[in-house]
C-alpha cells in the first residue's frame, strides 16, 4: 500500500471500523503498545522493587508447607490431616497446599523471581565486562566536594609526585591513568564480579536440583539380616524415579546384609536404652565383581556406582513357622515389625493364604524386652532383645488377596476375618517367646517363634547433579563473600604546583557500593605518598593537618 | 565426674544470670542518667585565670560516654564478669557430656546465648555499642531463664544422626550468626525509634539524643546483618551438606529447613531493600527486626510444635 493511512488522500479509512486492521488506531498503537507493554513488563520484572517483592513473597509462600505436612516429607501426617480436618483438608488439596513446594504458585513464584534475576544479571554482565577494559574515569575538578578529602603539602617536582602516587596506587592493587597533573584509580572490580558469581550459581543451583532431580531416584528397600537384594526396579518396597529416569540409571549392585549391630546406653541412668551407634554390616557385589565388606552407619552412607546407600531404619523381624496339623510347614519367614516406640514395641502383619484349612491373618505384637503391666498386657522396656516376646491376634476368613489387587503388606483389613484368638474372641492371644510353639485355634495347625533376626531399612539415592549442586553452593557463599566484603572505590590524587614552589597534594575518594573504611583508605593512601616522596626527594618537606 | 561437672554449670548459669541482671539493671540505668547529658555538656563552666570573666564554653561530649560513665562501666564490667562464667557453664557441660555443649535446645540456648553475649564484647573493638547492653542483657537474661526453666535436661550421649563433625561446624555457624542477627536487629530497633525522633515522636526518649543518628545506626546494622547473612548461608549449606549424609538427601523442606530458608529468604530481601529507592531507612529496618523474629520463631516454636527431623530438643 502506497498511500499513509494517515495521509488526507485516503477518504476511506475514516469509514472503516475502530479496531480494523487498516485504521491507523488499530495498526499503529496495539504494534507499538504490544512491544511497549513488553518492554514494560520486562522493565517491571528486572526491576529492583519487583526482585525485592518476590524475595519477601516467597519467604511468606514457603510459610503454609510448614504448618500443614507435606507429602514429599511426611506422607502419613497428610493421611492424618486429612482425616482429622475433613473440612477443610479438600480445600487445601484444591490450593496444592500439601505439595507446597511443587505447587504451581510457589513454583510460579521462583520461577519468576528467577527470571527476574537471569533478566538482571545479563546486563550487568555485559556492563561490567566493558567497564573491567575501561579507563579509570577523568579526575573531578574539585576534589574537595567529595569522601575523604585531605591535603598534604610536599616540595619537588609535579611529575615525580604523580608518578609516586601512580606506583604507590598500583601496588595497591588499583587500575590507574594519569590524566595531566592526577591520577585517577578504581579498584574492587571483584566486587561486582562477586555479585554476579552469587547470582549466576544460585541460578546453577536451580538448574542442578532439576536436572539431579529429573534424572535420579530414590528407592527404598527392607532388608532382613542374612538376606539381599539387588538394585532393580522390582526389588524396592517403594521407589519413587525423577522425571527423565531410565532403567539404566540403575548401576547393577547387589548389598547382602550379614548383619545389623545396635548399641544402646547402658550405664547413663537418664539415657537407658537410648541408641549410641548402628552399624550394618554388608557385603556389596558391582557388576558382577567379587563382593566387598563394607558397613553402613547413619552418619556414613556406602558409596558404590554412582549411588548412596543410606541406613535410615531399623527394627526386628521375627521368623514365624507355621506347622499344619500333619507337620508340614506351610509358612516360615521372617516378617518385619514396625517399630511403634523407642523401645522397639513393634507391630506386624501375617498373612497365610494358603496351606491351611483356612486362610489366616494374624496380627503379631513384638516386645524385644517384654515387661508385663498391671493390667496384664505388654510392653517393651529396652530396645535390645533382652526378654523377647511376641504375641498374635489370630483371624480366619477371608484375607481379600485373591481379587488380584494389590494390598499392603503392613495392613490387614478385617472386614472379612473372625478373630479366633485375642481380644473379643474368648480365646487368649498367643504368646511365644524364642523357640516356644503354640497350638493354633480350631486345630489349624501350630506357630512357633524361630528366631528374631533384625532388618534395616535401607534407603538407596542416586542424584547425577549432586556434586554441581555443591559446587555452585560454594560458588554461592565465594560470590557472596567477595560482593559484601570487597570495597568497591575510586581514588584521586591531585598534584597542584603552588607559587612559592611547594606542591599541594590532594586526595580524596568516591565509594561504589557499601565501603566503611574510604575515610581512613584515602588517609593512609596521603600518608604513604608523602613520606615515599620524602624518601624520592630527600628534602625536608612540610606537613599540614586538615 | 559427670554430676559434679553438671553441678558446676549449673552453678555457673545461676550466677550468671544474677549478674547479667544486676548488668540489665546497670544498663538501664546508664540511658537513664543520658537524658540529662546534653543539658550538661552544655553548661560546663569554666572560670579563665583573669578571673574577671567568666566564659561559657561549649564542651564536646563523645555522646554519652562521659556523663554517665560510672553505671556503663559497672555495666560492662558486669557483664563480662557473667559472660565468663557464662561460657564456664557452657564449657562444663560439655566437659561432663563429653562433646560440645549443643545438642539438645537446653544446651543450645546456653551456647547461643553466649556466644551472642561474646559477639556484643567483642564489637565493642569495632564500634562502641554498649547502649545496646539494655537490650543484649536482657535477651539473654530472658532466653537463659526459659532454658533452665523449661528446657532442661540431663546429660544424654548423642543419638547417632548427630554424630557427625557437621555438630560442630553446622550448630556452632548458626549460633554465630544469630550472635550477629540479633546485634543488627537491636540497631535497627533503635534506627526506628531515632527515626520517630527525629519525626517529632518518641518524645521521652530522651537518652536516643545521646547515641547516633538513625543513617549511622542503618550503617552498622547493615554491616552487623551482612556478617549474619554470610554466615546463615553458610549454615544453610553446612546443613544440607550434613542432611545428603544422615538422612540421604541435601533438601528435603522439613520444617526447620523451610524457616532457614525463610530467614535467608527475608535478610536477601532486606539486602536488596537496602540497595532499593524508598526501601532505606524504617522499612529495611523492619525487615531486619522481622528476620530476626523469624530466628527466635524457628529456634522456639518451630523446634517445640513444628513436626520435622529436626527433633533433637530432648524434651
Amino acid at each position: 500500500m502506497a498511500s499513509s493511512p494517515l495521509s488526507d488522500d485516503t477518504p476511506t479509512d475514516s469509514t472503516r471500523p475502530q479496531g480494523h486492521f487498516d485504521s491507523p488506531e488499530t495498526i499503529q498503537q496495539p504494534r507499538l503498545g504490544v512491544v511497549g507493554y513488553l518492554r514494560f513488563f520486562w522493565r517491571q520484572l528486572t526491576s529492583m522493587r519487583t526482585a525485592l517483592f518476590l524475595l519477601l513473597l516467597l519467604a511468606i509462600a514457603a510459610i503454609p508447607g510448614s504448618l500443614v505436612p507435606q507429602v514429599s516429607s511426611d506422607p502419613n501426617g497428610v493421611i492424618q490431616y486429612k482425616a482429622n480436618n475433613p473440612d477443610i483438608a479438600p480445600i487445601l488439596d484444591q490450593l496444592q497446599v500439601f505439595t507446597t513446594y511443587s505447587s504451581v504458585w510457589f513454583s510460579a513464584i521462583y520461577l519468576l523471581l528467577f527470571i527476574s534475576l537471569i533478566g538482571c544479571v545479563i546486563p550487568r554482565t555485559k556492563y561490567h565486562f566493558d567497564a573491567l577494559r575501561a579507563r579509570p574515569p577523568k579526575t573531578p575538578a574539585r576534589l574537595s566536594r567529595l569522601e575523604g578529602f585531605t591535603t598534604r603539602t610536599a616540595i619537588g617536582g609535579p611529575a615525580e609526585a604523580v608518578a609516586a602516587a601512580n606506583a604507590l596506587l598500583r601496588k595497591s592493587g588499583y587500575r590507574t591513568e594519569v590524566y595531566d597533573n592526577s591520577v585517577s584509580a578504581e579498584r574492587g572490580y571483584l566486587r561486582e564480579t562477586g555479585n554476579l558469581v552469587f547470582h549466576t550459581a544460585l541460578i546453577g543451583v536451580l538448574a542442578a536440583v532439576g536436572i539431579g532431580g529429573g534424572f535420579g531416584y530414590t528407592g527404598q528397600r527392607v532388608i532382613v539380616e542374612g538376606y539381599a537384594m539387588t538394585n532393580t526396579l522390582a526389588s524396592y518396597d517403594s521407589f519413587n524415579p525423577g522425571r527423565f529416569f531410565t532403567d539404566a540409571a540403575l548401576e547393577p549392585f547387589s548389598i547382602a546384609v550379614d548383619s545389623f549391630v545396635p548399641t544402646y546406653e547402658i550405664e547413663n541412668v537418664s539415657a537407658l536404652g537410648q541408641p549410641i551407634d548402628y552399624v550394618a554390616n554388608v557385603s556389596t557385589t558391582l557388576r558382577g565383581a567379587t563382593p566387598q565388606k563394607a558397613t553402613i552407619k547413619v552418619n556414613e552412607p556406602l558409596h558404590i556406582g554412582g549411588t548412596e546407600v543410606y541406613l535410615l531404619g531399623n527394627g526386628y523381624a521375627p521368623v514365624i513357622t507355621v506347622k499344619d496339623m500333619a507337620g508340614n510347614v506351610v509358612f516360615s519367614q521372617p516378617t518385619a515389625c514396625l517399630p511403634q516406640d523407642a523401645n522397639l514395641r513393634s507391630n506386624c502383619i501375617i498373612k497365610i493364604p494358603d496351606g491351611l484349612a483356612q486362610q489366616v491373618g494374624m496380627i503379631g505384637f513384638f516386645y524385644p524386652t517384654a515387661v508385663e503391666l498391671s493390667d496384664g498386657t505388654l510392653t517393651s522396656s529396652y530396645p535390645d532383645s533382652i526378654n523377647p516376646v511376641a504375641s498374635f491376634f489370630i483371624y480366619t476368613g477371608d484375607l481379600g488377596l485373591d481379587n488380584g489387587r494389590g494390598t499392603n503388606a503392613y495392613s490387614l483389613s478385617l472386614d472379612n476375618l473372625t478373630q479366633i484368638a485375642g481380644g473379643k474372641s474368648g480365646t487368649p492371644a498367643i504368646r511365644l517367646g524364642v523357640g516356644d510353639v503354640a497350638d493354633l485355634p480350631n486345630g489349624l495347625g501350630t506357630i512357633e517363634l524361630t528366631a528374631i533376626p533384625r532388618f534395616v531399612s535401607l534407603d538407596v539415592h542416586h542424584d547425577p547433579a549432586q556434586a554441581w549442586v555443591l559446587l555452585f553452593a560454594v560458588l554461592v557463599v565465594i560470590g557472596l563473600i567477595t560482593s559484601l566484603f570487597i570495597p568497591r572505590r575510586r581514588v584521586w590524587v591531585k598534584v597542584v604546583e603552588s607559587k612559592n614552589g611547594t606542591l599541594t597534594l590532594e586526595y580524596a575518594g568516591l565509594a561504589r557500593g557499601d565501603d566503611p573504611g574510604l575515610d581512613a583508605a584515602v588517609a593512609e593512601l596521603a600518608d604513604r605518598h608523602i613520606d615515599q616522596l620524602g624518601a624520592a626527594t630527600s628534602t625536608t618537606r612540610i606537613r599540614v593537618k586538615p | 565426674m559427670t554430676e559434679t561437672l553438671v553441678s558446676y554449670s549449673t552453678i555457673a548459669v545461676y550466677s550468671a544470670m544474677a549478674i547479667y541482671a544486676l548488668a540489665f539493671v546497670m544498663f538501664a540505668l546508664d540511658l537513664s542518667r543520658r537524658v540529662a547529658a546534653p543539658v550538661a555538656a552544655v553548661g560546663v563552666q569554666r572560670a579563665h585565670a583573669d578571673g574577671s570573666t567568666i566564659v561559657l564554653e561549649k564542651v564536646d561530649a563523645p555522646a554519652g560516654v562521659t556523663n554517665a560513665p560510672r553505671y556503663l562501666r559497672a555495666a560492662m564490667a558486669l557483664t563480662i564478669m557473667a559472660w565468663v562464667l557464662h561460657v564456664g557453664a557452657a564449657v562444663f557441660r560439655g566437659v561432663a557430656a563429653g562433646r560440645v555443649p549443643w545438642a539438645n535446645m537446653f544446651e543450645f540456648t546456653l551456647t547461643a546465648t553466649a556466644i551472642i553475649v561474646g559477639v556484643f564484647l567483642a564489637v565493642q573493638f569495632w564500634q562502641d555499642l554498649r547502649f545496646l547492653g539494655v537490650f543484649v542483657s536482657g535477651f539473654v537474661l530472658i532466653a537463659l531463664g526459659v532454658a533452665t526453666v523449661n528446657f532442661y535436661v540431663d546429660v544424654v550421649p548423642l543419638p547417632p544422626a548427630l554424630q557427625s563433625a557437621w555438630l560442630v561446624i553446622h550448630v556452632f555457624v548458626a549460633s554465630l550468626g544469630t550472635g550477629f542477627f540479633a546485634l543488627g536487629a537491636a540497631l535497627s530497633i533503635v534506627q526506628l525509634l531515632q527515626a520517630r525522633r527525629a519525626a517529632g515522636k518518641a518524645a521521652g526518649l530522651r537518652f536516643l539524643d545521646t547515641l547516633p543518628g538513625a543513617d549511622k545506626l542503618e550503617n552498622m546494622a547493615y554491616r552487623m546483618l551482612v556478617v549474619g547473612f554470610v554466615l546463615w548461608t553458610f549454615t544453610l549449606i553446612a546443613g544440607a551438606v550434613w542432611a545428603e549424609r544422615a538422612w540421604g538427601r541435601y533438601w528435603g523442606w522439613d520444617t526447620k529447613e523451610v524457616w532457614t530458608f525463610i530467614i535467608w529468604t527475608l535478610f536477601a530481601g532486606y539486602i536488596h531493600a537496602r540497595a532499593t529507592r524508598g526501601w532505606r531507612g524504617s522499612r529495611s529496618a523492619w525487615l531486619a527486626i522481622i528476620g530476626f523474629s523469624a530466628v527466635v520463631f524457628n529456634f522456639t516454636i518451630v523446634n517445640l510444635f513444628f513436626k520435622g527431623l529436626h527433633a533433637y530438643s530432648g524434651l
